[in-house]
Order: C-alpha cells, then sequence, then structure tokens
C-alpha cells in the first residue's frame, strides 16, 4: 500500500511538472514574438525593461485564465498594434507581404521554363 | 534598343530608391503604438493612501472631463510635468487619476509631499499590469477622458502648450 501511494505521490508530481513545462514554453514562446516597445529590436523575451518584465506577467496572467496563443495576441495587438507581433498576422494588410515570395518563385518559375522550352526547339 | 531600355529602367529604379530612403530620413523611428484602446479599460485596483480596493467603474462616473496620468517617484519626466499638473488641477474643471507606476510606497510619499498632490485619487500597479490594460508603455503617460471614452492620449510628459490644449478641451 505504502508503495502504490509512493508512486502515485511520483506520478502526481511528475504530470504537474509536465503541464508547468508546458505553460512555460508556450509563455516563452509567445514572448519571444513579442516586441519590446520600451528597447525596441528586443523581445519582450529577451528584455528586462520595467515594460518587458510587466508584460511576461501579463502573458503569464492570461495563460493562467486559460487564453490561447492567438486569443493573447489578439488582446495585445488591440492595445499596441500589430508592430508588437514579429510574425505578422494573415490580414487584409499584409496580403502582398505573405505572397510576395510565392509570386516571385511562380515568377522566376515562369522565366525557367520559358528558357528551357526555348531551348528545347 | 534594348540597352536603352535597360538603362531608363535602372535610372527610374534608382531614383524610386533614393525617393523613398530620402524621405525615410524624416520618420521617426521611434514607433508610437497604434492602439485601439478608445474606451477606458475595466480594471481593479487599491488606493494609494488607504489601500483600499477599487474598480475602474467606480472612479471615471461623474459627467465630467478626467485626466488620468500614469506616474512614478523614480520618473524624472514626471517631476517636470508635476508642476503643470498641479496648476491644472486647481482650475477644479478636471478630475485628476494618478496611476502609481511599479513604485516604492515612500519614495512615492515622499514625491507628493515634497511636490503636492493634484490627484482627487491615486491608484496603485505594483506589477505594471494596469498599465498594460491602458495600452501605456512608459511613464509618465496621460489620458484626457470624458464619458468613459479616451479623447487623447499623451505619451511622455506634458509641456505647457499640451495643457494649453488640454484646457481648450475642457472649456
Amino acid at each position: 500500500m505504502k508503495f502504490l501511494k509512493f508512486i502515485l505521490a511520483i506520478l502526481i508530481i511528475f504530470t504537474f511538472n509536465i503541464s508547468k513545462a508546458d505553460e512555460i514554453k508556450i509563455q516563452n514562446k509567445i514572448t519571444k514574438n513579442l516586441r519590446c516597445l520600451i528597447c525596441q529590436g528586443q523581445s519582450v523575451y529577451d528584455s528586462d525593461s520595467e515594460f518587458a518584465i510587466s508584460l511576461k506577467l501579463v502573458v503569464k496572467n492570461k495563460i493562467d485564465e486559460g487564453f490561447t496563443e492567438d486569443q493573447i495576441y489578439k488582446f495585445l495587438t488591440k492595445k499596441y498594434g500589430e508592430w508588437i507581433l514579429y510574425d505578422p498576422q494573415f490580414n487584409k494588410n499584409t496580403y502582398f507581404l505573405w505572397f510576395l515570395p510565392l509570386l516571385i518563385f511562380l515568377f522566376g518559375g515562369a522565366i525557367i521554363s520559358k528558357k528551357l522550352i526555348n531551348i528545347k526547339k | 534598343m534594348r540597352n536603352r531600355i535597360f538603362y531608363f529602367l535602372l535610372i527610374t529604379f534608382f531614383i524610386f530608391a533614393f525617393v523613398i530612403f530620402y524621405r525615410g530620413l524624416d520618420n521617426s523611428n521611434l514607433y508610437t503604438p497604434k492602439t485601439d484602446v478608445k474606451n477606458i479599460p475595466e480594471f481593479s485596483s487599491e488606493t494609494f493612501f488607504k489601500k483600499k480596493p477599487i474598480n475602474s467603474k467606480d472612479i471615471f462616473n461623474k459627467d465630467r472631463f478626467y485626466l488620468f496620468n500614469i506616474w512614478a517617484s523614480w520618473c524624472v519626466p514626471c517631476r517636470d510635468e508635476h508642476p503643470l499638473l498641479i496648476n491644472l488641477g486647481k482650475g477644479k474643471k478636471i478630475e485628476i487619476i494618478g496611476l502609481n507606476y511599479k513604485d516604492d510606497f515612500n519614495n512615492a510619499e515622499k514625491f507628493i509631499n515634497e511636490l503636492g498632490n493634484p490627484y482627487s485619487t491615486i491608484l496603485l500597479d505594483r506589477n505594471g499590469t494596469k498599465a498594460i490594460e491602458w495600452g501605456a508603455f512608459g511613464v509618465p503617460e496621460t489620458f484626457l477622458i470624458y464619458k468613459n471614452r479616451i479623447i487623447k492620449r499623451y505619451i511622455g510628459p506634458l509641456n505647457p502648450k499640451l495643457i494649453k490644449e488640454i484646457e481648450s478641451y475642457i472649456k
């Protein structure tokens, strides 16, 4: 019986650790994608400015409240604008940005295929 | 012919790049966020002196202008704008609410005792999370509020010119 309890205790501690670790992982992932507005050019994760410290806390609180990653981004873009995100979101202002590489790729492909057809002829 | 088109395109490209970069020289490289916070955010906090819990709904509930000022005793520009706030508060046309941002209580109390207290209420923000609700990212920052809406937002210290602007709003 004692042995069982011991195993149970270890299991509980272990699962708790995993969930906590996941939480920290997601928190780090989010804060790495946030731009620090005081020390521009640094992410909130890297920065130790007062603003970044508070923002890390806000992200942690939001995760504890059950917010998803996207919900946290939405909350922060509402407060600080899209610029706070390093990874621009997909919307009507960024269509061009996202599709540009694809367009260039297709354009290059078209040139190459045209040249190849010309050589074959 | 082909060569000419090439040169034409090259020169156009360089002119285009030059204009873009030249115009960019004037732009400030400091970004001020485009915030969507138009209505005052709801938050709860503590009052500065009595440590009484208070909700934002109980503060901005009168039909008058409010000035919400984020300050800290360690912030040097706050010291500069403080006399302006005191003068503005004397007019009684506007109620000034303070948010003490990440401050040590003793230092903040000293600051108020030394320079005067223009605030009708001072709220506490010990960890800076309340300022984030407002979309603020530094001190000092000031919001002009009427009927729960943010009319104007001032990032950085107020100066006599901005005070005149505020006075023209509340006339």
